[in-house]
């Protein structure tokens, strides 16, 4: 920074013309931001491409095997049957929209204690991801957490493995994922609802309109878009579904997500080639869940 | 009616209620076992109170067999580098793009736009061989230079935020003889603070948890910061829970600090960061 001003200070850049300021200004602004974002952003996309089209092992010469490596993804189940967990996240998703919706909405109309129930129902979005990781280790443990709360409720018989059954662990590990991110929707849902005017209540209060009503008639038309974003956010981080599981369990005992098992394939197990490709294939179903609802979007809007 | 309305009130305290106990029973039995001595950790259940609030055993063993304060020392370094890096960048770019139309910002606003929908996590096989290639392979700028150049929601809010910093101020001041560096050191950036608030918010709460940047990128000792140290508790405690639940509250007690104090300005950067 004082280098930066120095040297505008030898110039005297207040003296130089305005145009020529501007293009100065315009090139020393944008030079460090630009080679960032090519370097680090679209640079290994191009490169990802690339690499998925080779057998590369990151030694090795890349040599050019064309859609081998896809043909391997989408023919050999242990690659692809992965995505089937991702669907674990994908309809958690709607169950923590559906939550973080529900409390938003009661939270917006007169409630005691309104501060405390708002900052305890968002708190855990801040949090590590790490610390959140052994928290849901301890509460699934056998005698942890959860089964002590089903324990005290008189619920003890459903005690289950939670992270030992390969049946259950996906919607223990899907629990977690709804238990982290609920908040952060709650939260932009709240707002959103918080700046429709008062007098559209009472108004329709007038008309005899109960609360489901101004939920579905008003509340929920008024905040369609910001819903139909955050349902975007929440799907495509339900697909790449990585850092709980990857934390909790590495992906064991039939846990491991598409991004778990890329990460695994290229750095554990060195076929970038194949790891490239998988990666490929997630950004490629992103986009197209990001474009398709972008589109349904804008004609909405 | 009136029987009606009582039952949705009671309704709503409950599964309100229900809401908070869900939030805070994970949380409340890590609180209690960080407290708990080896022996009374095995005989208690995980939601009875610990003998003494003021057992500090598992906090000093987490903290220095954990090698936290490394965690802390480092996860402090990047996190003010990259909030500040990542307020002169997205501030830079937000005014340039924002004042003045030149061939090719609109391509240049697109890239912009265009690297957001890009995951980074899926990502990471290609920029792993850049990172190595360019030699910041286990030093802290590979963290840095990531956070600076592929998460640029900064640049939105910016911008967003530009749009109603009138054009006025930079035409009288320019009267004045100011330079565009001036007007954007001088007038743009004091009026940005309450998007500067946003940005420190979101940029620091991702940054202070990130786990798979430094993972990937740092794993040498030295480097590791507070998500890599507390992962790293797996292993040398394995069934010692009443230290990692103390490593695990201290990661969180910044946290909860943070939180406490900054209360307002979270909700309102979240909201205000999410609209784009």
């Amino acid at each position: 920074m004082s280098s930066f001003k120095q040297m505008i200070g030898k110039v005297k850049f207040s003296n130089v013309s305005y145009k020529a300021q501007r293009n100065i200004i315009i090139i020393m602004f944008l030079a460090v931001p630009l080679t960032l974002l090519a370097t680090f952003a679209f640079l290994p996309v191009a490169n990802m491409f690339w690499y998925s089209f080779t057998d590369w092992n990151g030694y090795s010469d890349k040599n050019f095997i064309g859609l081998e490596n896809y043909q391997t993804i989408f023919t050999n189940p242990e690659y692809f049957s992965v995505f089937r967990v991702s669907l674990y996240y994908f309809f958690a998703t709607f169950i923590q929209l559906g939550i973080a919706l529900y409390f938003a909405t009661v939270l917006s109309f007169e409630v005691k204690f309104k501060n405390f129930f708002k900052g305890v129902l968002f708190f855990p979005y801040l949090l590590n991801g790490v610390a959140i990781g052994f928290m849901f280790l301890f509460f699934f443990r056998a005698g942890g957490t959860l089964d002590t709360v089903l324990g005290m409720f008189g619920l003890g018989d459903f005690v289950q493995k939670w992270l030992g059954n390969p049946d259950i662990i996906n919607y223990s590990l899907a629990g977690v994922s709804v238990w982290r991110y609920m908040g952060f929707n709650f939260i932009i849902f709240l707002g959103a609802i918080s700046s429709i005017p008062n007098e559209i209540y009472e108004a329709s209060e007038m008309d005899g309109a109960n609360r489901w009503h101004q939920f579905l008639y008003i509340i929920l038309p008024s905040i369609k878009i910001i819903v139909s974003l955050n349902l975007i956010l929440a799907v495509s981080g339900a697909l790449s579904a990585f850092e709980i599981p990857f934390i909790m369990t590495g992906g064991a005992n039939g846990s491991a997500t598409f991004v778990i098992q890329t990460v695994n394939t290229a750095f554990k197990y060195g076929k970038i080639g194949l790891g490239s490709a998988m990666a490929v294939i997630l950004l490629f179903i992103v986009i197209l869940v990001t474009g398709i609802q972008r589109k349904f979007f804008s004609e909405e809007g | 009616m009136k029987n009606k309305k009582t039952l949705a009130i009671v309704l709503k305290y409950a599964s309100l209620l229900l809401g908070a106990f869900v939030a805070i029973v994970p949380i409340l039995a890590i609180f209690f076992a960080s407290f708990k001595t080896g022996t009374e950790y095995t005989t208690t259940g995980p939601l009875d109170l610990p003998a003494s609030f003021t057992y500090f055993e598992n906090y000093t063993r987490a903290f220095n067999e954990g090698n936290m304060l490394v965690g802390f020392r480092n996860t402090i370094t990047i996190l003010i580098i990259s909030v500040i890096g990542t307020t002169l960048i997205g501030s830079m770019v937000a005014f340039v793009l924002n004042r003045f139309e030149f061939r090719g910002s609109k391509y240049i606003l697109g890239a912009f736009l265009l690297a957001t929908l890009i995951p980074a996590v899926t990502t990471q096989v290609a920029t792993f061989q850049i990172v190595h290639g360019l030699g910041l392979f286990n030093t802290i700028w590979a963290a840095i230079v990531l956070y600076l150049g592929t998460d640029i929601i900064a640049v939105y809010i910016f911008l967003q935020f530009m749009d109603s910093i009138s054009v006025s101020l930079d035409e009288s001041a320019m009267l004045d003889g100011a330079s565009y560096f001036t007007i954007y050191r001088r007038i743009i950036l004091p009026l940005l603070k309450p998007a500067i608030v946003t940005v420190f918010i979101i940029k620091g709460v991702n940054v202070y948890n990130d786990f798979y940047t430094p993972f990937l990128y740092m794993p040498k000792t030295d480097l590791q910061v507070i998500s890599t140290s507390l992962f790293k508790f797996q292993g040398p405690f394995g069934a010692e829970w009443q230290v990692i639940t103390a490593g695990v509250m201290i990661a969180i007690i910044p946290t909860l600090i943070a939180f406490i104090f900054l209360q307002k300005y979270i909700y309102n950067g979240l909201t205000n960061g999410s609209v784009k």
